[in-house]
């Protein structure tokens, strides 16, 4: 039975530095990877706000949970992503493999499309440097 | 499991508070979010509960200071005791390090403690984890409601009911009066940060 779960310093660089110069870089607010405990592995900014990281990953952790066991329940056997809309950010979820999700939230300036196609690039820095 | 964040210097650790339904989870926490501010940046978190009752889990996270230069961040969080949301049980435990079983001490709840703890040793299978090996710790709740005259399970007897194969370390408590809360929260992060380090050696 693995206890813990450690990842090199050269991933987490890695990520950040990816996930900067992808995401942060270019208008994103913030951008947190989790795994699926709830636990935070990178957690980015752009300084604008500050929010209570630690939450977020608990609740996006459980709300992943909670609909994943949902669409079982209708016969769908895996959710790769959730977007809620709102008044002033957005925010953005996508799976990525088995264990992560990415939190990616943003403003009215950035469209969903944009992120959406980051995403798929993200997912396989993201795969390749934790698998 | 515990996730080490080599970059960041920071441990962090998940421990679950599980047990019957109306047993005295979420008073602990609500008593250590309370009485332990300066350690806890962010507000307890609780979701859809209908009335008092804990329908998904109630959570914060607590700073532990350091331990070997390593920032240790502790996340607590509880389980809904009803039998009846046993999904969202399994969610919560996901990647737990230690668990903390509050045992609820009145007579009639006897049976709920019982199924709980089979409950958990159930769950903790389906994450491949062993209720042998994972930090757990008893705690026999309500043990202030003896002096106010309701009939309660002594610890001997819950003991013999939970603990008789697991052997584990157990403390009486009272979450509503904070009578041994914070010990139990103390041995239970002890518990599991010495398996932790265990684990790295």
């Amino acid at each position: 039975m693995r206890l813990a779960k450690l990842i090199k310093k050269r991933q987490l660089d890695f990520l950040y530095e990816t996930l900067d110069c992808e995401l942060i870089q270019n208008g994103i607010t913030s951008v947190v990877l989790i795994d699926l405990a709830g636990n935070v592995l990178t957690n980015l900014s752009n300084g604008e706000h500050d929010f209570d990281t630690y939450s977020l990953a608990s609740l996006t952790a459980g709300n992943f949970g909670a609909v994943t066991a949902l669409l079982d329940q209708i016969g769908e056997p895996e959710l790769t992503l959730l977007f809620n809309q709102g008044q002033m950010l957005n925010i953005y979820f996508r799976k990525i493999s088995a264990d992560y999700i990415l939190i990616v939230v943003f403003d009215k300036s950035i469209s969903l499309g944009y992120v959406r196609l980051k995403m798929d690039t993200i997912e396989n820095l993201v795969k390749e440097t934790l698998t | 499991m515990a996730f080490i964040n080599i970059r960041n210097k920071e441990i962090q650790l998940k421990i679950v508070y599980y047990g019957p339904g109306q047993g005295g989870k979420t008073t602990n926490l609500l008593y250590i979010n309370k009485n332990f501010s300066e350690k806890i940046k962010s507000q307890m978190v609780t979701i859809d509960t209908y009335g008092d009752r804990t329908i998904f889990f109630d959570f914060f996270p607590l700073d532990l200071g350091q331990i070997n230069g390593f920032d240790v961040k502790i996340q607590l969080y509880t389980v809904p005791g009803q039998s009846r949301y046993d999904t969202t049980r399994k969610l919560v435990l996901n990647g737990v390090d230690g668990i903390v079983f509050v045992a609820d001490m009145l007579a009639s709840m006897r049976r709920k403690n019982i199924l709980s703890l089979k409950n958990l040793h159930e769950n903790l299978i389906k994450y491949h984890k062993n209720i042998f090996n994972i930090p757990l710790l008893f705690q026999f709740n309500k043990v202030d409601l003896s002096q106010k005259g309701y009939p309660v399970l002594t610890p001997e007897r819950l003991t013999d009911d939970l603990n008789r194969q697991l052997k584990r370390p157990w403390i009486t408590a009272s979450a509503l009066t904070g009578e041994n809360v914070a010990l139990t929260l103390k041995k239970i992060i002890s518990m599991t940060t010495a398996n932790i380090k265990i684990s790295l050696n």
